[in-house]
Parts: C-alpha cells; sequence; structure tokens
C-alpha cells in the first residue's frame, strides 16, 4: 500500500433498508486513494460505485444508512465527525460533480448564485466580491464571457458548459480531493474530451487528488493512476492503471475487457460475461461473481474471498490466486487470457 | 453480399417548425434533417454515427414514417413508403422494424410478453394462430429467454433482457430491415456484448439488414460495413467500415475518432480538441455546417457548402464533404488553430 | 415576457366574450318573460310591451347582447328588480367585503399550508407528518359552512370569544377566513408536501449538499422554490373556488358581501343583480388565473424558452 494517502477507505458498507430487507449496495468497500492521483472506480451498474463515492461526504439519503467501516481522511476518520464538521469538509477540502449536468444544477438560480454560494459557505464571502471570484473560476473552466455567463440560468447553457460550471463551482475553495461520478457520460465524445482534458489541467494546477467514477474503460485509461474494479458491492480488483490493461487477473476485470467493443483495433468477435448481474437475494454468499464466472467451483459459490495483496499496490479478490483454489489448475497457470 | 438496394433514401429532409410571436406563427425550423441521401443494400448492416442533435435518430424515425418528412423519397425494396396511404404502411411496417434505445419505454406494461409476440404477429398476418404458441416458444430461444418466460410482463425482466424482448418481438414478424436506434447504448458493456453478438447470429441466420444507429463508434466498428457519419443534419463522410477507420478524411470524424478514449493506457494518440459545442440546427452555420469548430475552416468554408464527393486516391465507396479534403491529406493545407 | 403577457391577453378576448354570452343567455334561459316578471303577473299587456321596449327586450337578439355588452363595459347593468336602485349601486359596498374575504382567506391558505407542507416535507414519515396530514384530509373534506357552523358554536355560543355574525372588527374576521381558507390550506399543505418531497430527491439538492449548505438553507434557498411551482397553479384555481365559497361562508356568518347578495337575491329571482354578479366573479376569476399563469412563468424560468 502507498505509504502517502490523501484517503483511505476501509471495509465500507451502506445499505438500503426497504420493507424491512437489506440490500447491501457497498459490502465492504476498501481502497486508498495515493496523494495527487486519481483513483478509477470503474465497474457497471450496481455495482455500487456511486454509493461508495456518495458514502464517502455522507451524502447518503433514506432509506439508505452507512452501517460501518472508516473512511480516513488526512488521518482523520470522517465516520466520526458530527454534521456540522462534515459540512466543512463537503466542497471545501472534498468537491463532488456528477453525471447529469442537467439535472445537478438549481433551475431557479443563475449559474453566479450556485458559485457564489460555495464562496460563502466556506469563505464568509459576500456578493461582490463573490461575484469577482466567481467570473475568475469560470474563466478558470474555460466558459467564454463569464461576465455576461453567470447572470444566466442553467437551462440556457449547453451540456458541456454546464458540467463546466459544476466543476468551477465544485473547485471554488480549491479542495484537496474532487470526486467525479461518471462526469462525462452524459455528453458527447468531442465535449467529453474537452471535460477530461480540462479535470486532468486542473488536477495538475491544482495538485488535488481524483477519484473518477465510470463506468467507461477508455475512460478510465486515460485518466487514472489506479484502478479499483467493482462488482456486487465489492472491490475485486485494484491495481495500477498500466498493469491492469497488461495483465488483468479477476475474471470479471478480463470479462469486462472481452466484452468491449473497440474503436480503435479490429476485433473478430466479443466474449461477453454470460449471464446478469444477480438480484439482491439472488446474490451467492460466496463470491459475488461466481454465478458468472466461466472458472467457478462450488467452493466459490460458498465462501468469500478475501482481497490479497499480489504486488506492490496490486491487490486481488478471487480464489483463483490462493492456496485454497480446488479448480482447474491450468488457469492459475495460465490465468485468465485477455482476447483483444 | 448481394447487391440489391434494399432502402434507397434520396435528398430526404425532416424539418420541425418552431410556433412563436404573438400569434404562435412559425418563425423558423429545426433542421434536423437537411437533404440526405444514401442506399442500404439487403444483407448489410449500415450505422449513422454522429453527436447529438445531427440528426441520426430523426433520419430513422422519418424512414419509417413516426415523423411524417419535409421532403424527400424514401424507396424500400422497390416501393415508395412516402406515398402509401396508412393501411399499406401498416402492412410495409411487416418488412421494417425499429428496436428503440430504452426497451422498457417501447414496451407495453400491462401485455405479457407471448400476447405482445402474439398480438405482433396476429397484425401482420405472418403466423397461423394455431401455430403462433410454438412460434412464440421459438422466439423466445432464438433471443436467448426461456419459453416459459414469455408469459411474464415487462418489469419482472432486466435491462438486457428486455431489449432481447424488442428483438424478439422485430423479429416476430419476419422483417427484412431493422432500424436499430441506439439499441444498446443504455446496456452495460458486459450484456452489451451479448445482444451485438445475437443480432450478429441473426444477420448471419436470417439474411437481416440493419440500419443501425449510434453514438458509440467502438460498437459501431464492430457491427457495420458501410458507416455514414452526420453532423448537423448533413452527412460529412460515408464509407466502408474498414475506410473510416483505418484512412479517415473529414476533419470532424477524425476529430470524433481522436475524442474517444482508448481502452489501453499505454497508447499514446493525437488528440483533437474541438474548440466550443455543436451550433444550434435552427439557424445552423452557412456553407460547411462544421466551420464553426474545424480547425482547417477558411472563407471557402464560411460561404460555399461543400458536397459528397470521392477522390481518386480514396476507396471506391468512399466520399467525403469538404472543399480541403485532399489539400489536407496531402499535407498542403495546415490547421488555421 | 412582454410577447407572453400581450399574447396571454389576447387570449382573454375570446374567454371574456364567452362568459358574456354565458350570462347573457342566462337571463333568456330562464323560464318567463322578464318584463312579466317586472311588472307582476297581473299587469295590463301595454304595460308589459312598454317595459319590454324599455329594456329593449322588442330588439333582435344580437342587438340585445351588444346592448348588454356596452352596458356592462360602462359597469351598467339596469336597475334591480327589487327596489329599483340601480344594480351598481348593490354591488359596490359588497363587492369590497367579498375581495377582502377571499383574499385574506388566500393568505390564511397560502401561510398555513405551506408551513404545514414544508413541516411535513422535512420530517417525512414522523409522527408530526402523519398527524398533519391526517388534520389536513379533515379541512379536505369538511363542507365549509359546516364547518363555520361548528366555529360559531364553539366560539362564539361556548366559549364567547368572537362575535357569530358580521364583517369589519378582526374578531368578526377570523372565523369566516377559518372557515373559508381550510379546505384551501389543506389542499395546499398536501400539494406542498409532495412537491417537496419531489425536490428534495432532485439531483441539484444533492449538488447543494456536496457543497456543505446548512440543511435550512437547502431547504429554503434550493427546494422551497422549485417546490413552489406547481403549488402556485393549485393557489390560482383555489382562488376561484373561495370567490364560489363567500356565498355560504356570508350566508353563515351573515356577513353583507357579494355572495349574500347573490343568494338573497337567487331567492327574490332578481336577475340583473344575479347577472351582474356572476359576470364580476368570472372576470376577476380570468384576470387572477392570468397574474397566476405569469407568476408560474417568473418562477419558472426555462417555460420561456419554448
Amino acid at each position: 500500500m502507498q505509504s502517502e494517502s490523501i484517503l483511505k477507505v476501509k471495509d465500507l458498507k451502506t445499505s438500503f433498508f426497504d420493507e424491512g430487507n437489506e440490500i447491501k449496495a457497498v459490502d465492504g468497500v476498501t481502497f486508498d486513494v495515493p496523494q495527487g492521483k486519481t483513483l478509477g472506480i470503474v465497474g457497471e451498474s450496481g455495482s455500487g460505485k456511486s454509493i461508495s463515492a456518495l458514502s464517502i461526504l455522507q451524502l447518503i439519503d433514506e432509506p439508505g444508512k452507512i452501517i460501518g467501516g472508516e473512511v480516513i481522511f488526512k488521518g482523520k476518520n470522517l465516520l466520526e465527525n458530527s454534521d456540522k464538521e462534515m459540512r466543512k469538509i463537503r466542497g471545501n477540502q472534498i468537491s463532488m460533480i456528477f453525471q447529469e449536468p442537467m439535472t445537478s444544477l438549481n433551475p431557479t438560480q443563475t449559474v453566479g448564485q450556485q458559485i457564489r454560494e460555495a464562496y460563502k459557505t466556506h469563505q464568509g464571502i459576500g456578493k461582490k466580491e463573490g461575484n469577482k471570484k466567481a467570473i475568475e473560476m469560470l474563466k478558470t473552466v474555460g466558459i467564454p464571457s463569464p461576465e455576461r455567463r453567470i447572470d444566466q440560468y442553467p437551462f440556457e447553457l449547453s451540456g458541456g458548459m454546464r458540467q463546466r460550471v459544476m466543476i468551477a463551482m465544485a473547485l471554488a475553495c480549491k479542495p484537496e480531493l474532487l470526486i467525479a461520478d461518471e462526469p462525462t457520460t452524459a455528453l458527447d465524445v468531442t465535449i467529453q474530451a474537452q471535460i477530461i482534458e480540462l479535470i486532468k489541467e486542473l488536477q495538475k494546477d491544482l495538485g488535488m487528488s481524483v477519484i473518477m467514477i465510470t463506468h467507461d474503460l477508455g475512460v478510465i485509461a486515460e485518466t487514472c493512476d489506479y484502478v479499483a474494479v467493482m462488482y456486487g458491492g465489492k472491490v475485486v480488483e485494484y491495481r495500477d492503471v498500466i498493469t491492469l490493461f497488461k495483465d488483468p487477473k479477476h475474471p470479471y476485470t478480463v470479462g469486462l475487457l472481452n466484452s468491449l467493443p473497440r474503436h480503435d483495433i479490429e476485433q473478430e468477435e466479443l466474449i461477453p460475461i454470460k449471464g446478469t448481474v444477480p438480484s439482491p437475494d439472488e446474490m451467492p454468499a460466496g463470491c459475488r461473481f461466481a454465478s458468472r464466472c466461466p472458472f467457478a467451483t462450488e467452493h466459490c459459490f460458498v465462501n468469500l474471498p478475501e482481497l490479497i495483496d499480489i504486488e506492490e499496490n496490486g491487490q486481488i479478490r478471487c480464489w483463483i490466486y490462493t492456496d485454497e483454489w480446488d479448480g482447474d489448475q491450468e488457469v492459475k497457470v495460465y490465468e485468465p487470457e485477455r482476447t483483444s | 453480399m448481394s447487391q440489391k438496394e434494399l432502402l434507397k433514401v434520396e435528398n430526404l429532409k425532416q424539418y420541425f417548425p418552431i410556433k412563436g410571436g404573438v400569434f404562435g406563427r412559425t418563425i423558423n425550423n429545426v433542421k434536423a434533417v437537411d437533404n440526405i441521401s444514401f442506399t442500404v443494400y439487403e444483407g448489410e448492416t449500415v450505422s449513422i454515427v454522429g453527436e447529438s442533435g445531427c440528426g441520426k435518430s430523426t433520419t430513422g424515425r422519418s424512414i419509417l414514417r413516426l415523423d411524417e418528412p419535409t421532403e424527400g423519397n424514401v424507396q424500400f425494396d422497390g416501393v415508395d413508403l412516402l406515398s402509401l396511404n396508412k393501411r399499406k404502411l401498416r402492412q410495409k411496417r411487416k418488412d421494417l422494424q425499429i428496436i428503440f434505445q430504452d426497451p422498457y419505454a417501447s414496451l407495453n406494461p400491462r401485455q405479457t410478453v407471448s400476447q405482445m409476440l402474439n398480438e405482433a404477429m396476429e397484425i401482420q398476418n405472418v403466423v397461423p394462430k394455431n401455430e403462433r404458441r410454438k412460434r412464440i416458444a421459438e422466439l423466445m430461444e432464438l433471443v436467448g429467454l426461456q419459453p416459459y418466460q414469455a408469459d411474464r410482463f415487462p418489469h419482472e425482466f432486466s435491462g438486457g433482457q428486455r431489449q432481447r424482448i424488442g428483438i424478439a418481438r422485430a423479429l416476430s414478424v419476419d422483417p427484412k430491415l431493422i432500424i436499430a436506434d441506439e439499441a444498446v447504448s443504455a446496456l452495460d458493456v458486459s450484456i452489451q456484448a451479448q445482444i451485438l453478438n445475437l443480432m450478429k447470429r441473426f444477420q448471419r441466420e436470417l439474411n437481416l439488414t440493419y440500419l443501425f444507429i449510434s453514438h458509440d463508434l467502438g460498437v459501431v466498428r464492430h457491427i457495420s460495413d458501410r458507416i455514414i457519419v452526420m453532423y448537423l443534419g448533413k452527412i460529412v463522410e460515408i464509407g466502408d467500415k474498414k475506410s473510416i477507420f483505418e484512412n479517415v478524411q473529414h476533419p470532424y470524424t477524425k476529430a470524433l475518432l481522436s475524442a474517444i478514449p482508448v481502452p489501453d493506457p499505454e497508447k499514446k494518440k493525437e488528440r483533437i480538441i474541438l474548440k466550443g459545442d455543436v451550433p444550434s440546427p435552427i439557424n445552423p452555420p452557412t456553407g460547411c455546417r462544421f466551420h464553426t469548430r474545424c480547425p482547417f475552416a477558411t472563407d471557402k468554408c464560411r460561404k460555399e457548402e461543400p458536397v459528397l464527393r470521392n477522390l481518386d486516391y480514396m476507396e471506391e465507396n468512399h466520399q467525403v464533404a469538404c472543399h480541403y479534403v485532399k489539400q489536407i491529406h496531402d499535407g498542403e493545407h495546415k490547421q488555421v488553430y | 415576457m412582454t410577447t407572453y403577457i400581450i399574447r396571454r391577453l389576447l387570449q382573454l378576448i375570446p374567454v371574456l366574450i364567452g362568459v358574456s354570452i354565458l350570462v347573457f343567455s342566462l337571463m333568456h334561459l330562464t323560464p318567463g318573460n322578464p318584463a312579466l316578471i317586472l311588472a307582476g303577473e297581473h299587469a295590463p299587456p301595454e304595460t308589459i310591451r312598454a317595459i319590454e321596449k324599455r329594456l329593449g327586450l322588442d330588439q333582435p337578439l344580437h342587438i340585445q347582447y351588444f346592448d348588454f355588452l356596452k352596458n356592462a363595459v360602462q359597469l351598467e347593468f339596469g336597475t334591480s328588480m327589487r327596489d329599483r336602485l340601480p344594480v351598481i349601486d348593490h354591488i359596490k359596498p359588497r363587492i369590497g367585503t367579498t375581495i377582502a374575504l377571499a383574499i385574506y382567506s388566500t393568505i390564511f391558505s397560502i401561510f398555513f399550508g405551506l408551513i404545514i407542507g414544508i413541516i411535513s416535507a422535512v420530517r417525512k414519515y414522523s409522527f408530526s407528518d402523519i398527524s398533519l396530514m391526517i388534520i389536513a384530509l379533515f379541512g379536505l373534506s369538511m363542507p365549509n359552512f359546516w364547518l363555520g357552523i361548528i366555529l360559531i358554536q364553539f366560539f362564539s355560543l361556548k366559549l364567547g370569544w368572537f362575535p357569530p355574525s358580521g364583517w369589519g372588527e378582526l374578531s368578526q374576521i377570523v372565523m369566516p377566513v377559518i372557515t373559508l381558507g381550510t379546505a384551501g390550506a389543506a389542499i395546499i399543505a398536501r400539494m406542498t408536501r409532495s412537491s417537496m418531497l419531489e425536490v428534495i430527491s432532485q439531483d441539484y439538492i444533492r449538488t447543494a449538499r456536496a457543497k456543505g449548505v446548512s440543511e435550512r438553507i437547502v431547504i429554503y434557498r434550493h427546494a422551497l422554490k422549485n417546490a413552489l411551482i406547481p403549488v402556485v397553479t393549485i393557489v390560482g384555481l383555489q382562488f376561484g373556488g373561495l370567490l364560489a365559497g363567500t356565498v355560504l361562508t356570508e350566508s353563515v356568518f351573515a356577513i353583507n358581501g357579494m355572495g349574500k347578495l347573490v343568494v338573497d337575491s337567487i331567492t327574490a329571482r332578481d336577475f340583473p343583480i344575479v347577472q351582474a354578479c356572476v359576470l364580476i366573479i368570472a372576470v376577476i376569476f380570468v384576470f387572477v388565473n392570468l397574474i397566476v399563469d405569469i407568476t408560474y412563468r417568473v418562477l419558472n424560468k426555462r417555460i420561456e424558452l419554448d
């Protein structure tokens, strides 16, 4: 593990309670965000990646609840903070941007009002000074004629512009950590490219750390230093980005890469992962991926593997890489192979 | 591949009027599709790609007359679709099916899958009544579902399964052409791959023709034979998959391809970052519609609209609408920004 | 915005013409010849003809209508059948009372409706939420005349806190306003609650929280304005209902307003007064709706684009 981590999440658990049923959306998630680096969290819908991010800032709404674990930010466990202490961190030391720039801005407030509020909340800056700073910030995120823009409402801006406004708002107080939850998913590719460049540039300028949550392996490859792959509310693989793409180890990671249609190379065939994500009541008690894994044995279905270190800064949660593996020994020797 | 023309679209225009002013008159038009022509041959997959607002979905809807086209000509299997009356058109829809992005919104929540498939077959009268039950079971298996699941309602299925049902419904009437409008865009990658493989298999086995509308160039590269690139209601480039991906010509297509993140952290590449947003289709730019964002644009681009043309160094089917395509290719015309 | 207001004002023209035609036909649809009613059953035919001539009833229908319209615009509604005084002299001293009653009741509805709705939404599924919503349901289901009678029984006859009738003193205003405003308050409370709950689950509320602002600011600065947009429409519709409600409320509390005037005039078959009152109430209603629509657009800037 890295010695210098700005954020360490340990065994985080968040559940949703619906008429007595507990749905374990985040089920013991552990990862590190190294200082000044970008951690990618990748997974498909229902993997718990967004809920993990919201749990870090304790933005989970009813009927959801964080029920265990630690979120250690600069040495302090945020889960022990009071509401008031958390509010001082949100938007100030840790900021967040969201997937839908269309709905994530308040439709009845001007762009200026919404950015100013960040300064007012954390630095007690009034309207006049706040406007000046908001204009400055809009300029920083590349919005043309910011003096005019601050008096506009979100609906007057394009999707890309709105995401820039979101970024301006999130970075207003120069946070040390930015959590970006699918920030480009709703945008067209040419706009996505602009926003990704912008986030990278600002990260360098401000020296901040970033958590990039996405389902897009392309975005992961282009923006991240480290990657946590999530499935069924758990991290199944944590690697540095080069190693993950060169030598993926978890059958789920391999499956994802083999399913992905690529625009940059010619592929003969896609190899999908069989089946679908099981519903919470059908989720295997052992390895969550067992029902879709081509290598799963009886042992996998019943027993949950631990997240074990396999290299420096690399962890995996899979029986294949333990001494207890009772399936095909060939798999272990050759390891699941990437087809593309 | 046979070279029979199955679908021929000529000078298709789709304008949506904007009402306004004190008396609510038409004050302007959204020029969603503005004079495009292309042909789809039997048994092939043609993809239309582009960003939101380029008119790709509208094109699909206009061909099916889900929106009545403003102008143009659509020939399907030798029949002029735009001249058919309502009843004839409904009969013809048997041959032209559409699959949408959101399978849930396009399925009636109060009908079981079996009722829905039965209804589709009844309307088009494709299978005798006593054989329909058997056909439904066949269709379910064909799309990778269990026959007994046909008695369930759409909400009992996952997103990927619903898309399979959408495909089963389209296939139930033995169509010739399927228009897939962002059909796999809402699905997770692992499920998306299952559906794409399924669609490819049906094409081989049933000799289907696809008009595949998508913004995802990875998916498009995987499934297409030919590709149409649209920008602001116009076709800017059209060609075989190989020539589009390996010998791309139009500055917009180049930027589009370079903008897509590559799932390989070790592959370093030149990225062309386009400035600004796509302009409004209400008052599209004059001349070449891409000139406001094009790194190569000159005065000529602002004034004259380029036409699709093939140049001698390109593949046979490759056409590009750009004044300077040759000069850029030869390195004689440099970027302005 | 100006274009919008002009367009809406133009749209009012056909509505107002429709209303006037309806009110005009009221006179002609009622059985019996108005001249006969005016003159009395045993009047000689020449008297009746004289009255018909004076009232213009011998003219073709469309001429009668245009005369009616011309007079109405000049607030000239003829004379009362009971005392032969101009109709407008009956309405003038009473209209202020009725409008005041409606406005006070609306303010009462909005004030309590919003407070109850917000408390319920913020503390959803709590004891206070459930009790408030049960009370709101009661308020909604109770006919207002009945509520008025209960209030008089309890607060006037039993406790002697408020006088049971009249209008003018603050003590006289309290009970009629409660009577008339309760149903509206209940509707606004329920509407505000559901609208707030919907808004609170929106993405931009999460954004505000992620910014670190306090829950109080989240509710009042970010959620409330957005939640009010649908509530405004309800308030507008309520106002129309309130005008109708004044009829019963004024009767129960013996308030000398337009509502009571209408009831008395109907009983006395005093058609010119009924006609004038209906017309005035309809016109007020139409204009209140216009104001509501404009408020709606001011709150919800997005519509302006469409």
